[in-house]
């Protein structure tokens, strides 16, 4: 296929006005139309990925103002303290109002801002297209659409800091009547939520339709990555477990807007006043309602991380991922699972023994698949011929402490071990492990995989290696302690992180060790920064395929991709996605596109 | 072989101070076991692969990769572990807890009634029975939990906040509430936690084993003060008990 039926392809993708001769069209696209209201994917993907780095260093910034006040309860932060108002930190000291507002916003910055739309907005919008062989997403349009939702989002999200009392603190999980009787923060809250929900609802749509339609000839749905493969599932659980929230995110709008009483029981009374409402509802509605999303939400955190380590551990260790097909139909079974899992969250609710069986079974059925993966990416490494490159670096370590995180869910999915652990420190230091130095590794991983392919340059090894030990080290430093203060019943969201209690004095003082910790992390950090910025001018330069990789990203687009079309010629898929070191083969990769 | 698998008093557990607590300790013991055979398994694996499959040490790697059936026989004991933990252990634990309350002659009978960001205790008095209560009697200072001065059964109870005085080795059933938002009655020592929802009262049952006084340490976000929302509790023998709710109905509202 030649350059100009490409093009008319790409035109009949995003409306098809254009004129078919004008292959280089993308050049003389003004500057708004380039890098602010963009429609090439891959445009798009940079634009997640920055505003997404930017959040995550918004949501750690946050924390570490909390481990401040967790460390050394009750004294003046010094040298920034005097920067905040006196409603948040009165003579540099954190009040407990601002703590909880950070806490809340900490959790939903880095979940719905952060990690997501980095995993699936960034990774997902710029490299699937690329490794299924398309020359966009499907409705670029829409795509454009999705991210300005999510900036808007974003947007009300940390504007909520500035009206009256300042942002949401009845944490990310805003259980009513807590959320509801809480001040306008919440309703900013909800309305950030309602944006994010349709951004990621109009993403999904958009993957979905992308994967099932435009993958190029020969790219079978068993010849494709498994990266696309984590994004496909992601998008079906993205698109089926937010609906719930968006409707349950409206009915706390409601209740707190125009008086209904969705969430709110009768007989409330509040400071000994008895609260002037209909009353009759549910708070525990609410905990379904948002569960139903949140338990998928998890593995929407954690299959493109898995999908990114896959891909960089098939091509660093020079050989198939073992067991491909097994792990495709474990992603396929995992992701099904995800929606009968929910209420392991609400053993201690008041939960009996019926409802208490079926979450229990279903949760320990789940973690089969997670096993098989997590078996799958280890055993794949037997017989390797390794490379230690900086994202095998990072891939590497996900795997154990991934490890970590889903076998410390085991005592907490079982509902009599669950009595001591819940809603203790031990339920953070679960998902931190899956979530920071599981998930948030792989990101790191992903992002020196393919920083060439989006530049043309590589990150400093060097500094990559810095930036490595560095969080490996200080995020083991900050979530181990965790288990230790819950298993001495250490509750979470302490604003004193349980100075106040006598059971949990042999434990609190390694809360100063952890605040250290999450410092250093800082510091980890600022090599990273500098090198992802500086490498896009400095880096050492490389050629279109510089991990020697066979997906198609790598072997069938010149560096970078060309704006809307990606591919000069489409290209044709022969064989599977790791076909590294094929006996009797000249080289130790055969490329997914060569005959 | 219990005692040999029970590494409870390596986990750094609070004491253990109701019936039900060694069972829960055990089980947890077990289900840290298995993740710490398969965190050493994998991790004595991985470093190995690490050493002997770098590119040094073997420079062209295996198409094949790795053969025979140790992931399925990884699989299948984990899958017989889970087995064993949620047929033996969870569901009759959870059974015990849930569905296995003790009679009301036998039983030791509290409300306890949370709110922002206290815990009110209500004792029924001699009479055994509790007084009726009612939110628009509610007063902050004098009558907390809305306790009806005009129902009979209410002139003898006992209304403490913070305070709550059981008997040991009598089965205890506290009837959970909340006035506002939702709480979390949990005491770390009696591994007992127990949401407490407000529209629904909730029962919880166990029996304490060890006298002593222990916290009560809220465990779900409640509000700005959820962190020192702390109560205690007096494990005590019946005799003492008797005296101090005396005492306290001697200093009723």
């Amino acid at each position: 296929m030649t350059y100009g039926t490409e093009r008319e392809m790409t035109d009949s993708v995003s409306g098809g006005d254009e004129s078919v001769h004008d292959v280089h069209r993308y050049h003389e696209e003004p500057f708004w139309r380039k890098y602010i209201f963009a429609t090439d994917h891959k445009m798009i993907g940079i634009q997640y990925a920055l505003t997404a780095l930017f959040f995550l260093l918004t949501g750690f910034t946050f924390m570490m103002l909390m481990r401040w006040q967790l460390a050394y309860p009750g004294q003046p932060i010094p040298l920034i303290g005097w920067l905040f108002s006196d409603d948040t930190m009165p003579g540099g000291v954190m009040v407990p109002e601002f703590y909880n507002q950070l806490g809340a916003m900490h959790g939903t910055i880095m979940v719905f801002l952060g990690v997501v739309p980095l995993a699936v907005g960034a990774f997902g919008n710029y490299i699937v297209p690329l490794q299924i062989g398309a020359p966009d997403m499907a409705f670029p349009k829409l795509n454009m659409a999705s991210y300005w939702v999510y900036f808007c989002g974003g947007v009300v999200m940390l504007a909520s800091f500035f009206v009256p009392a300042g942002a949401a603190k009845a944490g990310w999980t805003s259980y009513p009547p807590l959320a509801n009787i809480e001040t306008m923060g919440q309703t900013m809250w909800l309305i950030g939520m309602m944006f994010l929900i349709t951004s990621s609802l109009l993403g999904a749509v958009n993957f979905l339709t992308t994967i099932i339609q435009l993958r190029a000839p020969g790219m079978s749905y068993f010849r494709m990555p498994f990266f696309v493969w984590a994004q496909f599932v992601t998008a079906f659980l993205l698109l089926l477990a937010f609906p719930p929230l968006e409707a349950a995110a409206f009915l706390q709008l409601a209740d707190r807007l125009i008086g209904t009483s969705f969430f709110m029981p009768s007989g409330l009374v509040v400071s000994g006043q008895v609260l002037d409402i209909a009353g009759g509802g549910s708070p525990l509605l609410w905990q379904h309602l948002f569960w139903f999303l949140a338990h998928p939400e998890v593995y929407v955190l954690i299959l493109p991380a898995m999908g990114i380590v896959a891909e960089i551990i098939a091509n660093n260790t020079r050989k198939p991922l073992w067991g491909y097909k097994l792990m495709v139909y474990s992603l396929l079974f995992l992701g099904a699972m995800s929606f009968i899992v929910w209420a392991h969250h609400m053993f201690i609710t008041g939960m009996g023994t019926t409802m208490g069986a079926f979450f229990q079974v279903t949760t320990m059925i789940i973690s089969i698949p997670s096993v098989i993966i997590l078996s799958g990416l280890f055993l794949s490494l037997w017989g390797a011929s390794m490379r230690f490159t900086t994202p095998m670096l990072f891939a590497l370590a996900f795997l154990p402490m991934f490890g970590i995180g889903g076998l410390t869910g085991l005592p907490l999915g079982l509902a009599p071990t669950d009595i001591p652990l819940h809603d203790t420190m031990y339920v953070i230091g679960h998902f931190h492990y899956i979530v920071a130095p599981g998930t948030i590794l792989a990101l790191f991983a992903g992002i020196y995989y393919w920083y060439p392919k989006v530049t043309g340059r590589k990150l400093n090894d060097f500094w990559g290696r810095i930036h490595f030990w560095g969080t490996f080290i200080c995020m083991n430093g900050i979530f181990m302690p965790m288990f230790i203060q819950g298993l001495a019943g250490v509750s979470r969201r302490l604003y004193d992180g349980g100075a106040t209690y006598d059971f949990a004095a042999n434990v609190v003082q390694y809360n100063e060790l952890m605040s250290i910790f999450a410092w250093v992390l800082a510091l980890a950090q600022i090599p990273f920064f500098i090198n992802f910025f500086l490498s896009i001018k400095k880096g050492k330069e490389v050629d279109d395929n510089p991990w020697k990789a066979t997906t198609l990203e790598w072997t069938a687009t010149p560096t970078p991709p060309l704006p809307h079309v990606n591919f000069e010629t489409v290209p044709t898929v022969y064989r599977g996605p790791y076909e590294y070191s094929v006996p009797d083969s000249d080289s130790d990769f055969t490329p997914q596109n060569q005959p | 072989m219990r005692e040999f698998l029970d590494i409870s008093g390596s986990l750094g557990l609070p004491e253990q101070a109701s019936a039900h607590a060694g069972d829960i300790d055990y089980m947890m013991s077990l289900v840290h076991l298995l993740m710490l055979l398969l965190l050493v398994g994998w991790g004595v694996y991985f470093i190995y692969v690490l050493i002997r499959f770098r590119t040094k040490k073997n420079p062209v790697a295996s198409y094949e990769g790795a053969v025979g059936k140790y992931s399925k026989v990884q699989e299948t004991a984990v899958i017989l572990a889970e087995a064993v933990l949620l047929v033996g252990f969870a569901f009759p634990i959870w059974g015990v807890l849930k569905n296995e309350f003790p009679s009301a002659e036998e039983s030791f009978e509290v409300n306890v009634i949370a709110e922002q960001f206290a815990w009110n205790v209500h004792y029924p008095g001699a009479d055994g029975t509790f007084g009726a209560r009612d939110i628009h009697l509610i007063d902050v200072l004098s009558n907390p939990i809305g306790l009806d001065p005009d129902d009979p059964a209410s002139a003898d109870d006992v209304v403490t906040i913070n305070e709550l005085h059981l008997p040991i080795n009598r089965p205890i059933v506290i009837t959970l509430t909340s006035k506002d938002v939702i709480h979390s009655f949990g005491v770390p020592q009696l591994r007992i936690k127990q949401d407490v929802v407000p529209g629904i009262a909730i029962p919880i049952w166990f029996t304490a084993i060890k006298a002593g006084e222990y916290e009560i340490a809220c465990a779900q976000l409640c509000g700005l003060s959820h962190y020192r929302m702390r109560g205690f509790v007096t494990v005590e023998s019946p005799d003492e008990l008797e005296t101090w709710l005396q005492d306290m109905s001697e200093l009723d509202f």
